[in-house]
């Protein structure tokens, strides 16, 4: 029962953690059609910069500060990089931001070094929020949550409520015709992008303290914010925050549920004994699977239903 | 219809040939120039990118289909080929070494088919996307199938196990490097000749527009196939030749680092090019090897370069050698030379500036505390006095200052070079065609 709980709890804390990133993701991709693979890159930027800054002056600032800036520094990625490979093409675009990722994680390295930071949340924050079955559930985890459930509703309200949020919309769907009507498609863009980088930004600044602050933290879970994009489908906010719930509940369900093909054989009465090449698969367990069930998922849904769960388009 | 032409004539192929010839004296000869075991060991590792690299660029640069999990092919045939060389040994079923690869490259193809069936049917985006979740889930099942792919201690094996070939046992260094390139040369003239083919030109085909090519009747998808399924052999190919030359294979083979190691080498070589990845290839290694053991921030730099290829130079290296085949036909490619030094010499100056100004920022932060004294090129700075800041600084910006002026004056003079003969010749007639 406990296990069950904290797992939920736990899967919902990742699950809209990965919704900050995807959010931003999604709607870069479904406006430019361009998988930005340097999306987690800003993430992790957003927490290094958030490390500077609260040895500084404070977490609080950092919080506010820090995404910011790697908003302003996405917005000039899209305006001098990607804009200028754009006319290349889209696999052009992938390999730019593919370089911009390897390049972004080499500078961090070469800034703050290879290992990993101490950057911690606010002291307080670290006290329990409650206590069930003897497992503190901290006020920082509770605060995660708020965050980012603030940041769905906001950008879910923004997107269908308000008249820039129109104009996404449109440009997502037929950016020539919206430009046609004299709205300044480049400059949405533009501003997707940065508020896209900047809202992965947050969501490094929110989850340094607690997933580590170091230079492989982009590469760890870039891919799996490519993940629950496809899985969501294109450019669909609600299937983003979907599709980032499943995969936050399958990985830590996946690791606390601790069942195997052996307890299949046992349900069934089996036993297996033969020993050749494969016989692995008989001695697979679910929390040694777990990281591949999300890229599973990934290959199964992009052969069987390319338009994702939610999306109205093909990838 | 000109290719028929050249097909009939033969003249194509007999320059082929030479070129072919000529190239495998260079690469026998070339352990007498760099004989160091160091040298034969990076030029072997030179020769399994190559054929890697190469692989990569059916996919990439014929047929327009990038992939995030190409390391998944070159993994699989290696493990592949490391079992059946283990089972050689044990066996004692007389196939000598030299035949490894064939095994690991059919491994290849058959798995290019197997995952190609259905990642294929798409080009772009959803196969980049594809492969990337094939590259994650392969490398995955590495860690999870021990028995197959050695988890982490990966599964070794001994290439001399196998029977000799002609008195060879390949137990020197020397022997791996022959059959090395033996299998370079071999597999880049079969995927030469493979460009040459129909198939080769229609994987073209669906590169540049897939629409069109269904109305004329063929299938995109099938050739895409074909193509996946080819470089997939040649991957497997690269895949047995890294077994053979270090004798294991860790799940590192199957990473995504192996995948976006050859994507960048081959981008940086070139993939609009036949020779573009192979120079790709020799560069990467070259900075692999040298220059990571000068540096401990060659990947900032390798990165640094990366990103300006893909910016500034989307054709890679080879494209600036291309760039002077126009020039070489007007034959003014001696009015270039001093233009040509001198940019090299202000691109000296101004990378050792900002080379230098990178290093004792690193060391500046990194270094143990009270340790000021840092070596640099044979030379001892102190980075707290200001004169090697001021130095390097300066280096920078003349550097800068001196390329923006100099960019104009190489452009004149490439443009004089291509066009200069003809201005010269017919200048009324270039005239008339531009009025």
């Amino acid at each position: 029962m406990e296990i069950t709980l904290f797992s939920l709890l736990n899967g919902l804390v990742y699950g809209l953690l990965l919704f900050m990133l995807s959010s931003g993701l999604t709607l870069i991709f479904s406006m430019m059609g361009v998988l930005n693979f340097a999306h987690a890159s800003f993430y992790m930027l957003g927490a290094y910069f958030a490390y500077t800054i609260s040895a500084k002056i404070g977490f609080w600032p950092g919080v506010v500060i820090a995404p910011l800036l790697v908003g302003l520094l996405g917005a000039l990625v899209e305006r001098y990089g990607l804009r200028y490979v754009h006319k290349s093409g889209h696999v052009a675009e992938l390999i730019f931001t593919f370089g911009l990722a390897f390049l972004l994680e080499e500078v961090v390295a070469f800034i703050w070094g290879k290992e990993n930071v101490g950057y911690v949340g606010p002291e307080a924050m670290s006290e329990p929020l409650f206590t069930l079955f003897n497992i503190n559930f901290p006020i920082y985890k509770g605060f995660m949550l708020l965050v980012s459930v603030a940041i769905f509703i906001f950008l879910l309200v923004m997107l269908t409520k308000s008249r820039v949020g129109l104009i996404i919309q449109a440009a997502i769907t037929h950016p020539h015709t919206t430009a046609t009507l004299g709205h300044n498609v480049p400059l949405v863009f533009m501003l997707v992008f940065g508020v896209g980088t900047g809202l992965a930004g947050l969501a490094g600044v929110i989850a340094g303290p607690v997933m580590g602050t170091y230079p492989g933290m982009a590469v760890d879970l870039g891919s799996i914010v490519f993940v629950v994009v496809v899985i969501g489908g294109l450019g669909s906010l609600v299937g983003a925050f979907v599709a980032s719930l499943l995969i936050g509940f399958i990985q830590t369900f996946a690791i606390a549920i601790d069942v195997g093909m052996q307890d299949l054989l046992d349900w069934f009465g089996l036993s297996y004994g033969w020993d050749h090449w494969a016989s692995d698969l008989w001695a697979l367990t679910l929390p040694q699977v777990g990281p591949l069930l999300p890229y599973l998922l990934l290959v199964l849904v992009l052969i069987f239903r390319p338009t994702g769960l939610m999306g109205k388009r093909e990838t | 219809m000109t290719d028929i032409k050249y097909l009939k004539s033969g003249g194509h192929w007999r320059r082929w040939f030479i070129g072919l010839a000529v190239v495998a004296v260079v690469v026998a000869l070339l352990p007498l120039l760099f004989g160091s075991p160091f040298a034969v060991a990076v030029m072997t590792q030179m020769g399994i990118a190559i054929v890697f690299a190469l692989s990569y660029n059916m996919l990439l640069g014929q047929g327009g289909m990038l992939s995030f999990g190409h390391a998944v092919y070159f993994g699989f045939g290696g493990y592949f080929a490391i079992h059946v060389m283990n089972y050689l040994s044990d066996s004692g079923v007389p196939i000598p070494l030299p035949f490894l690869p064939v095994f690991g490259g059919l491994a290849g193809l058959l798995l290019g088919l197997c995952l190609g069936s259905f990642s294929t049917r798409r080009a772009g985006t959803v196969f980049a996307m594809i492969s990337l979740g094939l590259g994650e889930l392969m490398f995955s099942a590495g860690n999870i199938f021990s028995r197959f792919f050695g988890g982490e201690e990966g599964i070794s094996g001994d290439r001399t196990g196998p029977v000799e070939f002609f008195g060879f046992n390949f137990a020197r260094e020397i022997q791996v490097y022959y059959l090395v390139a033996f299998w370079v040369l071999a597999a880049g003239f079969l995927i030469y000749l493979y460009t040459r083919t129909p198939v080769g030109r229609l994987s073209n085909a669906v590169r540049d527009n897939e629409e069109r090519l269904e109305f004329i009747g063929y299938s995109q998808r099938n050739i895409r196939l074909i193509t996946l399924a080819g470089s997939g052999l040649f991957a497997g190919i690269a895949g047995s030749l890294t077994a053979i030359a270090y004798e294991i294979l860790t799940v590192e083979a199957l990473s995504g680092h192996t995948s976006g190691n050859v994507l960048v080498m081959t981008f940086l070589g070139g993939v609009g090019v036949f020779f573009g990845p192979i120079i790709g290839a020799i560069v990467l290694n070259l900075l692999s090897t040298v220059l990571s053991t000068l540096t401990t921030l060659w990947l900032l730099y390798l990165g640094i370069l990366f990103l300006f290829i893909v910016l500034f130079l989307p054709g890679g290296i080879a494209s600036l050698i291309m760039m002077h085949r126009p020039v070489l036909a007007t034959g003014r490619l001696k009015s270039l030379l001093v233009p040509y030094l001198m940019a090299a010499l202000y691109g000296v100056i101004l990378l050792s500036g900002l080379i230098g100004l990178l290093e004792m920022a690193h060391f500046a932060k990194f270094a143990a505390v009270g340790n000021t004294t840092m070596e640099f090129l044979g030379w001892v700075l102190d980075i707290e006095t200001v004169l090697p800041w001021a130095l390097f600084g300066g280096l920078a910006v003349a550097g800068v200052v001196l390329i923006k002026k100099h960019i104009p004056v190489v452009a004149a003079a490439y443009h004089d070079a291509v066009t200069g003969g003809i201005a010269q010749d017919a200048k009324g007639k270039v005239g008339e065609a531009e009025a």
